[in-house]
């Protein structure tokens, strides 16, 4: 029984950080209906940033809450950067295209981002010495936990409100929504769209980047392709949840880390990458809008 | 997709290597070559990128030493020796490409490579089947010269480094009861796996339970935490050093303070920079300890150090060792064809390389002693030497 709490924290803890991934995507595809491939690379890229600021400045020296924060928010406002710059050159001109066509560019992007990347930062996996040392353990009844676990899904709860409240409770997120609507119809109310969309961006990157310094601190091996099966795996999560909704992208993420982690411990370790999938194909056939999705008709 | 072409190849591998029991797998079809211009070309296969990369740049360093040393003192048969080195990424589909190319297009005389065993593999049908020979520095998967008579190695293979591991276990920790945690992705790591659990209930002992991954993970609780259900005294985790670094933080995370045992995978500067403090008290299987004080082990390391300033790992050491076998091999042979070459290989006798007396048995392996080595705050300590 112990076993079995402890894979379900284990579990909890590798949803949460799918989670911080699948924020990012779901908030994305509501604002724009854009799937944007590239989200798992500018996590990537947020994994980079914090790996050479805290070399550049020394951190992991003083591992501690100033120094995680630190990293978090300068890969957090670099992330912001990139993210802007993806929508400003690569999506932006092709704003009135077929949606197909942004796809295949997203695509496009993500590939950039991650041979880009092997280019510059070089294949090899580097080790991103941790910014916060993970502490005694914590036992809960034989149950083990530790500090970074509890941080990432505390962080990863928190930036979901966070989403929630700046979706639905502030004036920019009323403009997110309305643009989510009709673009056309939003800029006659006089709603800036490509600010709005700009500012969406910016917000899901950010968001990636704090991804990407809290999976790193928990694995600490980042290289140039990490994002490639973890990204994937949180857009499934994401669409497992209900794409485009907040909340199940964070309760997809922690279905989809439990039973990783259940596969895993009671069958075998190989199955782990086909279980996201055949949870995908499930989700699809039975609930096509995801878990907490709204069914909504294409007009044709 | 990658997953799907690997499972197909390797078991398109095993079906070759079930075949062919007696004699090559692979007939020579090509017609081979011999040397024709002014100097020797030698290509080099290795992963120089990739979760692998210290393996394939201490093992290019180690070539490039021995190849230094030959030219000054004149090369072989008065050419001078030029290495044509390939990045494989780490992954056995290029390491493939990678060959085909050193062959057809480099009109190499001889290969040098790979150290993972999935990569030699990879390479060995490709050079068997167009008669170049191919050394390989330090892939221990006895598969791998199974594949045909033109293919050696010059370091010891996985059923004796196994049978070591399982005999220090049992012997020397007095362990009984052992978990085993494999790469599922990787040749080398099932059949050391296997290998050690062999020995290890041959002596009495007793493996709990036998969990894996695959190559590239990062989150290996799951499977830990299952291994500490079943309280073993040890966990042996014959991967590469990426991973295994990780697996050791992850299983402190958990609670989990038995030692981790391994083989020659874990031979890397970086496994104590991933794995830290955590893997004080573990063990692994090495083909050299630079605490070694015989005489040639020692000249190695200064040479080394004066050439790269660092100290060289196992498989710089291997890499040196290939390359002068191949090179003993090229001034023995009566002429500079793979032919020949590929006979005097095969005539190697008692050749002081680096790492040891090197014998070439009729198997085309090297028979020669193994280490044990203990990682201590960091560092790896010579712990004993152990003669086949």
């Amino acid at each position: 029984m112990t076993e079995f709490i402890q894979h379900l924290v284990n579990g909890l803890g590798l949803g949460s950080m799918y989670a911080l991934i699948a924020l990012g995507y779901t908030m994305v595809f509501g604002i724009l209906q854009l799937i944007n491939f590239a989200h798992s690379d500018v996590y990537m890229l947020g994994a980079f940033f914090g790996y050479y600021v805290s070399k550049f400045f020394n951190l992991s020296l003083h591992p501690g809450y100033g120094s995680l924060s630190a990293a978090l928010i300068c890969s957090m406002v670099g992330c912001a950067i990139v993210g802007f710059f993806i929508e400003r050159f690569a999506y932006r001109p092709l704003r009135k295209s077929p949606r197909i066509n942004v796809l295949i560019t997203a695509v496009g992007v993500s590939l950039f981002l991650e041979f880009g990347g092997q280019l510059l930062f070089g294949a090899d996996p580097k080790y991103f010495a941790p910014l916060l040392e993970a502490g005694e353990p914590i036992f809960i009844g034989g149950v083990q936990l530790n500090r970074i676990q509890l941080i990432v899904l505390g962080v990863s709860l928190a930036l979901m409100l966070a989403l929630q409240f700046i979706i639905f409770k502030t004036k920019i997120g009323r403009a997110m929504r309305a643009v989510s609507y009709s673009h056309t119809n939003a800029a006659l109310m006089g709603i800036p769209v490509d600010f709005v969309i700009s500012f969406t961006f910016m917000l899901g990157s950010a968001l990636a980047g704090a991804a990407g310094i809290l999976v790193a601190l928990t694995y600490p091996k980042i290289d140039p392709l990490m994002g490639m099966m973890f990204g994937l795996k949180a857009f499934v999560a994401a669409v497992v949840g209900g794409i485009g909704n907040v909340t199940g992208a964070v309760i997809g993420a922690l279905i989809m880390g439990v039973a990783e982690s259940m596969v895993i411990g009671y069958l075998a370790s190989t199955y782990r990458d086909a279980l996201a999938f055949a949870i995908l194909i499930i989700i699809l056939l039975f609930r096509p809008a995801g878990i907490l999705g709204k069914n909504v008709k294409e007009k044709v | 997709m990658r997953a799907l072409h690997l499972a197909i190849f390797s078991a398109l591998l095993l079906t070759v290597s079930c075949l062919k029991k007696e004699g090559p797998a692979v007939n020579v079809t090509g017609a081979g070559g011999s040397v024709t211009g002014d100097e020797i070309v030698i290509g080099e296969v290795g992963s120089m990128t990739g979760g692998a990369a210290t393996f394939g740049k201490s093992t290019h360093d180690g070539i490039m030493l021995a190849v230094e040393k030959i030219n000054a003192a004149g090369g072989i048969k008065g050419k001078k020796v030029r290495i044509i080195s390939l990045d494989d990424q780490g992954k056995p589909e290029e390491a493939a490409i990678a060959t085909t190319k050193l062959i057809t297009q480099d009109k190499v005389i001889a290969i040098l490579g790979e150290v993972a065993s999935s990569n030699s593999l990879a390479m060995a049908p490709i050079a068997q089947k167009n008669g170049i020979p191919m050394v390989t520095p330090s892939s221990t998967n006895p598969k791998v010269t199974e594949i045909g008579d033109y293919v050696f190695r010059v370091c010891f293979i996985d059923p004796f480094q196994g049978s070591v591991m399982a005999k220090f276990a049992y012997n020397s920790l007095k362990l009984k009861n052992v978990a085993i945690l494999r790469d599922v992705k990787n040749d080398y790591s099932i059949g050391l796996a296997d290998f050690f659990i062999e020995t290890f209930t041959k002596l009495g002992g007793k493996i709990v339970v036998d969990q894996s991954f695959s190559q590239g993970d990062v989150d290996f609780k799951s499977q830990l935490t299952s291994i500490k259900g079943k309280n073993p005294e040890a966990i042996f985790v014959p991967g590469y050093y990426t991973e295994v670094g990780l697996i050791a933080r992850q299983a402190k995370e958990l609670g989990i303070n038995v030692p981790l045992m391994g083989g020659d995978g874990w031979d890397s500067e970086k496994l104590t920079e991933i794995g830290g403090e955590a893997l004080t008290g573990s063990y692994f299987s090495n083909h050299y300890s630079p605490d070694d004080m015989s005489e040639g082990v020692q000249k190695f390391i200064a040479d080394f150090k004066a050439a790269y300033n660092r100290i060289p790992d196992g498989l710089a050491a291997m890499g040196c060792d290939a390359m002068l076998i191949l090179a003993d091999a090229m001034t023995r042979a009566p002429e500079l064809t793979t032919v020949a070459i590929r006979q005097a290989l095969a005539d190697t006798k008692a050749y002081p390389a680096v790492t040891g007396v090197i014998t070439i048995n009729a198997k085309r392996d090297a028979e020669k002693s193994a280490v044990i080595i203990e990682i201590k705050n960091g560092k790896f300590i010579f712990k004993e030497k152990i003669d086949p």
